[in-house]
């Protein structure tokens, strides 16, 4: 483990725990479900003992995702607010993409594509669990014309979500020095300085 | 044609080709609403020979019993009273799956092999595949399968494959005493009821007709009704049943499309990192907090 | 059934009235099917209520329960008004021609004759004018004043299409319509079918309703006809059976009416039923009467029974009354008879009256109930709660239960509706203890023979003397107990040249062998060729069909002489060729009668010789006007005993002939019939095509498909009496009351009867206290005690209760 006490950081331990409830959690409801939408991906359900128990599971592991994803959305909801700033940020972001982030506006903890994802996930996770009580037959009995649209809205709303999940996933891995934030809770100074100028002044209070 | 009857045209949640070869005659049970009198025999021939039980229930101000199907009732009699031209009638239409040649519930279910569609156009259901999770109900426009409380598999009526299969007619056409329930070949039981609409037209049902519904590319279970131009007097059988759409958007261009935009995701992050590289912290970043961090060790000291 | 069922396919108009084929007769209801896709027959059903068969019925007339001779007899007015009668076939085969004796009259509701006192008539003056030369007078002008074609104008004048939809609450052009229909068929070539059961016999006139339903066959000309006749179907896959073996106190096997107290040697009691012809040249083939009985006696007593002690006619019983199940009761309930052997029978649920047949029951010293279920009587002094409260501490009988096997467990035979005598074989061994009906009677015979030859007894003799030649005697077999009943030659018999037509031992052909000098032996005499020496023929099973009219004469044995379709020489016209040549049952060839039946005529009857077709009728020829009828010649409208017009519309001011007045009421029992003051509503009881009796209520399919006592009332009753669907209702007439399930429908409809609304409860009545489906009432706790003067059938089709929300 890097102990560099010049760290900053940038994630408490319980919210590392959060966050990877949540990202175990998918996972495991992004195979499941990925297996009930397209018969190429059936064979996934052999990971969970079998298709009964897939569908079983698949409810109950999206009980638990969205009580976490409660709770982190209480945690986060603030920082995330989106400002003028945030839409600049935005709206320069194809530049960044391609590899010049010169002329990126500074940003405070989150910058706007972090938010915009934070925002896009909480949408999706309030539609999934709902269009995924209706569709819960073992518990709930709806009418069927309503069973129907939860069943689109879910699998739109799922695949929506898985997408946002791989840029989430790969715009960590693109930026390095990230992954380390979720596993550790800490950044390297530079690091911060670099994505998030103003998160870094407000926590070193320096320029 | 026992073994013949058993080609499967159609699978749950396979994607690839059934077997074609062979040519299968399809079969249709026809249920004549205008000769049916309600007796039951159909229940109980269909509890019978499949072996299944519901509870004794209550009688709640009606004939119909069980009230409504369930894992164990694959198949009811539904009474209606009505009144046309001042003329009282007694519509009494036996209710259960209708083996449609385009079937809702296979479309719907993510299982492969839970839901079959064999040659002769019987549509069945394998429990031993059926992961419970009701999407056939959902992709059924007839309201027909349910699931068990008992063990969360589907069921419903299976045109008892299992007696076709051996060149019987279906329990409850063999055990209709009036006749109101034909099985054979589709075409002939089309020929037949075509016979039977005459007679109808001629008693002065000049609504008379087969219910044979191409919105479902048609059924292997078809009625013949007196009042063909509204088929929802009888017990709200649907007078233009079709998948929904909302079923035909998740199971047909929703699949592709979905997958085209996660597989596009995947991949484009994936070239865009070969092709242009991580976003790493900058070298000068990286000097000028080296450079910070030395300044405050000697501070320190 | 005249008929038989397959035949129902031959009709044009399919009439279902007084039964509910499709509700109760649901296998046979397959040819009114088939009558209407093929033939495109048409069906009118006429019901007081929207049944099953009104369902798929063309056209549906409602009626007041209990007023079916009103209609029908506003039928024969019609018929009568506009000419719509098949005028050769009346003429020939009708007694419209015979003249009546001037003294016959009918005034005021009753006939000539009556006792108010015994409610009864002397029927002297409802009898023919007899000529000198001993036969009767005939008029074949039909203009006399006094024959029987006038009365019968005059007495059904009164029936007018007003009267009767004022008595009914058919609603006029409804009637009009099904008289319409009807009087079509008089054409010779259209035939109507009439399809009926209990929902005429269970009435105080019911067997003047199937008679009116008669007269107007034969003024159509449909008696004999193929798709015509008059046709009862039996509830029972047996109960054909049952009648035609007479286990009733006033027949003997064969409908031989058994000796009375009045018939004091065996003599008196041949000459009183041996009947002379009453017109010159008719078989009047009840002359053979001798030879019937004498055969039955060889059966049952061989050697014992001798020309010298008149065939054992002493060891008769000859009954002191009547012991009809009404009787029965009574007699119990007065503690007069104490030990009852029930057998195939549950009477707590189905005699009417229940909580008298309780009592009744209670007053025995034993009941022996032997049935394949645990049957509701066989428990009659157990406590049910509510739906059975009784105290058993006061109830002293001794109950016997001795389990029978189900009709699958054993082999025997049916005898169907259309008289088609089938074999069935054995299909699975009884459960536990079972024992076959042939078995548990033998058992208890060998064992009674034993002690009375022990012990003697007051007369031992028809007890001792009874012939058992069975291999096992506790175990006789179906097999020999068929070949008893259709006899054998008890000696060679030979024919008038001497020479031996049947050889001592051997099977009999059929009941024209015979003979009354003790010869022959014969169980049931119109059972008799059942089982020749050919065989077992009820087990015949060929259903090859040569004329397309559903015959299969080589298909089980029909009785009698396997004939098909009784009186079937009336399908010709007195030449002898087919009224209508598309439909040919018989015709004469020249030499002899021939066809797709078996001829009910001599064979050799030429048509010239002027033989009548109704054989077994001494004039020839069927009876318009039948003075057999206890309580008139003429059928009579009588309202049932609980009306709820407090009258008879047809004689307002003559209270005495408001019901039946020849119908027999125990003291008691009058006082116990409701007014419509306090119970207003007609309530008429009936079966469901879910249950079988008081059977599958044990069975639990049927108990899921109608799992719970329900009464049916109108959409109007229900929401004057604030009665929802669904609701529990309580159901009183002036017997008792029961608690069931509101079915609140459209199918009953309300009727505008003698200037008033007249509302009908339908009560089924499957249910009671044992069994798998929800524990009932038992509806008979509501019947009346009461019954048919002819045939005393209690009338369980129409009483009075009220109702209310429980």
């Amino acid at each position: 483990m890097i102990r560099n006490p010049r760290d900053l950081q940038r994630y408490t331990a319980s919210e590392r725990a959060n966050h990877w409830v949540l990202g175990i959690c998918f996972i495991l409801l992004g195979l499941s479900g990925l297996a009930f939408f397209h018969p190429a991906f059936f064979p996934l359900v052999n990971l969970f003992g079998g298709g009964t128990w897939a569908r079983i599971l698949h409810p109950w592991i999206g009980v638990i995702m969205a009580l976490f994803f409660l709770v982190m959305f209480i945690r986060f909801a603030r920082l995330n607010l989106m400002g003028p700033v945030d839409w600049d940020w935005l709206s320069k972001v194809g530049k960044m993409v391609d590899g010049d982030d010169h002329d990126m506006p500074e940003q405070g903890k989150y910058n706007g594509g972090q938010k915009l994802l934070f925002w896009g996930l909480a949408l999706s996770m309030l539609l999934l669990a709902a269009s995924g009580v209706v569709m819960w037959r073992a518990w709930f009995s709806f009418p069927v014309e309503v069973v129907r649209v939860a069943m689109v809205v879910h699998a739109a709303t799922g695949a929506f979500m898985i997408g946002l999940i791989f840029v989430h996933v790969y715009a960590a891995i693109w930026t390095r020095g990230t992954i380390r934030a979720m596993l550790y809770g800490t950044v390297t100074r530079a690091w911060a300085k670099q994505h998030h100028r103003g998160w870094y002044r407000q926590v070193t209070g320096k320029n | 044609m026992a073994l013949q009857s058993l080609d499967i045209a159609r699978r749950s949640a396979t994607t690839t080709e059934a077997p074609q070869v062979r040519h299968t005659e399809e079969v249709a049970k026809l249920i004549d609403v205008s000769a049916c009198i309600g007796c039951k025999a159909c229940q109980a021939a269909c509890m019978e020979w499949n072996d299944i039980r519901p509870e004794v229930g209550h009688n709640v101000g009606i004939y119909d019993n069980p009230q409504d199907l369930d894992d164990k009732t694959w198949t009811l009699m539904r009474f209606t009273e009505v009144e046309e031209h001042g003329k009282l009638e007694w519509l009494i239409r036996k209710d259960g799956c209708m083996h449609c040649a385009d079937p809702g519930c296979l479309k719907a279910c993510p299982s492969p092999g839970a839901i079959i569609q064999y040659a002769n156009g019987i549509v069945d259901f394998h429990q031993e595949n059926c992961i419970g999770c009701g999407y056939c109900v959902t992709g059924c426009p007839f309201n027909v399968p349910r699931i068990s409380k008992t063990d969360s598999k589907a069921y419903k009526c299976s045109l008892c494959s299992d007696r076709v299969a051996v060149g019987q007619a279906p329990a409850c056409a063999k055990a209709c005493p009036t006749g109101a329930i034909k099985f054979g070949a589709k075409e002939d039981m089309v020929h037949y009821a075509e016979d039977r609409i005459v007679d109808l037209k001629e008693r002065g049902y000049r609504n008379a007709g087969l219910y044979d519904p191409q919105g479902v590319g048609g059924t292997h279970v078809m009625y013949v009704l007196h009042h063909a131009d509204r088929p929802s007097l009888y017990a709200g059988l649907p007078d233009n049943p079709q998948i929904s759409p909302m079923v035909s958007l998740w199971k047909g261009i929703a699949k592709p499309l979905a997958m085209v935009a996660l597989g596009a995701t995947a991949l484009g992050s994936l070239f865009h990192y070969v092709m242009k590289g991580p976003n790493e912290v900058s070298k000068e970043l990286e000097d000028e907090m080296d450079k910070e961090a030395a300044l405050e060790k000697e501070d320190a000291k | 059934m005249t008929n038989h069922w397959v035949d129902i396919k031959n009709a044009d108009l399919v009439l279902i009235m007084g039964g509910n084929a499709a509700e109760a007769h649901i296998c046979g209801f397959k040819w009114v099917q088939e009558a209407k896709h093929v033939r495109r027959a048409k069906l009118v059903v006429v019901d007081p209520r929207f049944t099953r068969s009104a369902a798929v019925a063309d056209f549906y007339a409602p009626i007041r329960a209990g007023t079916d001779i009103a209609f029908l007899a506003g039928v024969i007015n019609y018929l009568l008004e506009n000419d719509k009668l098949q005028h050769e076939y009346v003429n020939a085969y009708t007694n419209a021609a015979f003249l009546i004796d001037p003294d016959y009259g009918f005034e005021d509701g009753l006939f000539t004759g009556y006792n108010a006192e015994k409610r009864s008539y002397d029927k002297a003056t409802w009898r023919y004018q007899m000529g000198e030369d001993g036969f009767a007078k005939v008029d074949p002008t039909l203009q006399d004043p006094n024959c029987v074609f006038q009365l019968m104008k005059k007495h059904f004048a009164r029936y007018d299409a007003d009267a009767v939809s004022n008595i009914t609450g058919t609603p006029k052009d409804a009637f009009l319509k099904v008289c319409e229909m009807i009087a079509e068929c008089s054409a010779p070539d259209r035939v109507m079918t009439i399809l009926y059961a209990l929902g005429w016999t269970q009435h105080s006139v019911g067997s003047q309703n199937i008679r009116t339903m008669a007269m107007i066959q034969l003024l159509l000309g449909n008696m004999g006809m193929p798709g015509g006749g008059i046709n009862a179907l039996r509830g029972h896959a047996n109960v054909q059976g049952v009648t035609d073996m007479c286990p009733f106190t006033a027949n003997l096997p064969g409908y031989l009416s058994a000796p009375t107290e009045r018939d004091a040697t065996a003599e008196a009691y041949v000459a009183a039923r041996t009947t002379k012809p009453l017109r010159p040249g008719q078989m009047n083939f009840y002359g053979n009467f001798p030879k019937w009985w004498v055969s039955l006696m060889k059966t049952w007593y061989g050697d014992a029974a001798t020309a010298e002690n008149g065939w054992a006619y002493d060891w008769l019983p000859k009954p002191d009354g009547s012991y009809d199940v009404l009787a029965m009761f009574e007699r119990m309930h007065q503690g007069r008879m104490n030990g009852f052997f029930c057998q195939g029978f549950n009477p707590l649920a189905s005699v009417a009256h229940k909580g008298k047949v309780s009592a009744a029951l209670a007053k025995l010293k034993y009941l022996v109930v032997m049935d394949p279920l645990a049957t509701d009587t066989s428990e009659f002094w157990k406590n049910y709660g509510e739906y059975n409260d009784v105290d058993p501490r006061q109830i002293q009988t001794e109950v016997f239960r001795l389990p029978a096997e189900l009709f699958a467990e054993h082999e025997g035979s049916f005898t169907n509706s259309g008289r088609v005598i089938q074999w069935h074989w054995k299909a699975a061994d009884g459960p536990g203890e079972t024992r076959g009906d042939l078995e548990i009677i033998a058992q208890l015979y060998t064992r009674l023979r034993d002690l009375y030859a022990k012990e003697g007894g007051a007369l031992p003799d028809p007890v001792l003397n009874l012939t058992w030649p069975y291999r096992q005697p506790t175990r006789p077999s179906a097999d020999e107990v068929a070949r008893e009943v259709s006899g054998r030659a008890l000696r060679d018999l030979t024919d008038a040249a001497g020479n031996v037509v049947v050889k001592a031992g051997d099977q009999l052909a059929g009941f024209a062998q015979l003979r009354d000098d003790g010869s022959t032996a014969s169980g049931n005499w119109i059972y008799c060729g059942s089982y020749s020496q050919a065989g077992n023929l009820t087990a015949r099973r060929d259903n090859s069909d040569p004329s397309g009219l559903g015959q299969t004469l080589n298909w089980g044995f029909a009785w009698p002489a396997n004939r098909r379709i009784i009186y079937n020489r009336a399908s010709c016209d007195p030449s002898g060729k087919p009224w209508d040549p598309k439909r040919a049952l018989l015709r004469w060839t020249g030499t002899a009668w021939g066809g797709n039946d078996v001829p009910d005529m001599r064979p050799n009857a030429a048509p010239e010789e002027g033989v009548g077709p109704f054989i077994m009728n001494a004039e020839g020829v069927a009876r318009l006007f039948a003075p057999g009828m206890i309580e008139g010649p003429f059928p009579e409208h009588y309202e049932p005993f609980e009306t709820p017009l407090a009258r008879n519309p047809l004689h307002p001011d003559k209270p005495e002939v408001t019901s039946n007045p020849a119908a027999r009421v125990y003291k008691g029992d009058m006082e116990l019939f409701g007014k419509a003051d306090e119970f207003p509503y007609v309530a008429t009881t009936y079966r469901l095509a879910e249950h079988f009796h008081f059977w599958t209520k044990t069975s639990v399919i049927n108990a899921v498909l109608q799992p719970e006592h329900f009464v049916e009332i109108s959409e109007e009753l229900a929401a004057e009496k604030g009665i929802g669907k669904g609701d529990v209702v309580k159901v009183r007439s002036n017997r008792g009351e029961i608690k069931a399930v509101a079915v609140v429908t459209k199918r009953i409809p309300v009727l505008q009867v003698d200037g008033r609304k007249v509302h009908t409860v339908g009560i089924p009545l499957h249910y009671g206290f044992k069994g798998e489906t929800k524990p009932g009432y038992i509806t008979n706790t509501l019947t009346p005690f009461v019954g048919d003067a002819n045939s005393q059938t209690p009338e369980y089709k129409a009483f009075l209760v009220d109702i209310e929300k429980a």
